[in-house]
């Protein structure tokens, strides 16, 4: 397929605004500028046919991480720090250098490639055993299960880190701080109604990846927005990160992961899965998965617990 | 145009990286810093992404759309625990920056024409108690 003028003025367009998010001088019109840049690379995976790409890049990378660097910027403005100043010109310029070396290295490279096949065929050619119809999940959990599996333990791991930042006073409790919202507001009500779309979607995502594109991640991150949505609009208290069932959705996702892996050992080798049983234990597990991401990345959004009542 | 799509693509995922590495030289703001780290991120998987479609198969190869999705969801890891991270630094007294940087040069106000954000964060969250309590 040939480039259209199309694909140009969205690759500059995505240029600029990643320019815009990092040169510009406001930190707010910077992470909005960042969550636009978000948006269009979403649309440049749709136009590099990676829709799975392109629905994980919307979802987490601009949606996500956009809600996380909004509110980081929301305490940082509220504790009125120090302005850090801009570096000298000559290290700017220094940086400049080194920057365009660097890209223009990379560009001058694409150019002399050799001709590559991909492993399109490689996985086409598994892909009745694998348990799904959707290529990438396949890779996801079955092919490359290894590199789900420790990304799961990775975002665990996030989360344990964001709490230990918890001060020993506020812990445990509920998790990041109290959100108030007018109750006739335009945010209330757009908490009433997001959240039911986005549930339906977030498990359309996850049931729709076995065979489409969508799964586990795009899927668990929708999930998340609504529970989000419910949390910041005040709809729904944050929860106890000292409760049960919130440590069980928590772990569910990961020890499934594990459990399934181990028992390939019985069958086969790690990570094994009988093609016969594949399909049903894959979809069990990216319910699991999905479960525990969902969680995971909400529960990152709302922070460690923070007491509501300072002097 | 006879150029293959993959190609403003690749070139466009080069320049992000250049210009998130720029980013992150120059910015002494810990929060912009993060916002670079996340352009290099997308700008490696997008050259990632597009140098994949080379072969011109009908569809994308799905090997690397599951290691850029997997590359998504660590960045966002990572992401989530250093703003973590930097709102407990400033919380400690460490300002927005790090040590080193304010031997640099002059102080920027870049905050002066931000007002139209506040309205966000009443709504999101209630801060005045942990601006009060910095100034303990």
């Amino acid at each position: 397929m040939m480039a259209s003028h199309f694909d140009i003025a969205l690759c500059l367009l995505i240029f600029s605004v990643a320019a815009a998010a990092l040169l510009g001088r406001q930190t707010f019109m910077a992470i909005v500028f960042f969550i636009t840049y978000g948006l269009l690379l979403a649309l440049a995976w749709l136009r590099l046919d990676a829709v799975d790409v392109a629905l994980a890049e919307a979802a987490i990378g601009a949606g996500v991480t956009g809600i996380l660097l909004l509110i980081a910027r929301a305490r940082l403005k509220a504790m009125d720090p120090r302005d850090a100043p801009l570096p000298h010109p000559a290290v700017r310029t220094i940086a400049a250098l080194a920057a365009v070396s660097i890209s223009a290295a990379l560009g001058l490279r694409i150019w002399s490639l050799p001709p590559s096949e991909g492993l399109q065929k490689a996985v086409r050619a598994r892909l009745s055993e694998a348990g799904t119809d959707n290529p990438v999940t396949a890779v996801l959990l079955n092919f490359r299960g290894w590199d789900t599996l420790l990304e799961t333990l990775v975002l665990l791991a996030a989360l344990l880190g964001a709490w230990t930042l918890s001060r020993d006073k506020d812990w445990p409790g509920r998790a990041g701080r109290a959100h108030h919202t007018l109750p006739d507001g335009v945010l209330a009500e757009f908490g009433r109604f997001l959240p039911p779309v986005a549930l339906t979607i977030g498990v359309y995502l996850v049931w729709v990846g076995g065979h489409q594109p969508g799964g586990a991640f795009q899927g668990g991150t929708v999930l998340a927005s609504a529970w989000i949505v419910t949390v910041m609009t005040g709809l729904l208290p944050a929860p106890r990160v000292d409760d049960a069932s919130l440590r069980t959705a928590l772990l569910a996702g990961p020890i499934a992961f594990v459990l399934l892996a181990t028992a390939g050992l019985f069958a086969d080798r790690f990570l094994y899965y009988p093609p016969e049983q594949a399909k049903a234990l894959l979809l069990g597990l990216e319910a699991a998965l999905a479960v525990a991401i969902a969680t995971t990345l909400a529960l990152l959004v709302f922070g460690a617990p923070q007491s509501r009542e300072e002097t | 145009m006879n150029l293959e799509i993959w190609i403003p693509y690749a070139l466009c995922g080069s320049a992000l990286i250049g210009l998130g590495l720029y980013g992150l030289l120059v910015n002494a703001r810990l929060l912009r810093r993060i916002l670079a780290f996340n352009v290099i991120g997308s700008g490696i998987f997008l050259l990632f992404g597009a140098m994949a479609r080379r072969s011109g198969a009908p569809y994308a190869d799905p090997v690397p759309q599951a290691m850029i999705i997997t590359g998504i969801v660590v960045a966002i890891a990572a992401t989530a625990l250093a703003l973590g991270l930097i709102v407990a630094h400033a919380r400690a007294g460490g300002g927005e920056g790090l040590p080193g940087d304010d031997a640099m040069a002059e102080v920027q106000d870049d905050e002066g024409l931000d007002g139209m954000s506040d309205g966000v964060s009443d709504d999101v969250s209630d801060e005045r108690p942990e601006a009060q309590e910095s100034q303990r």
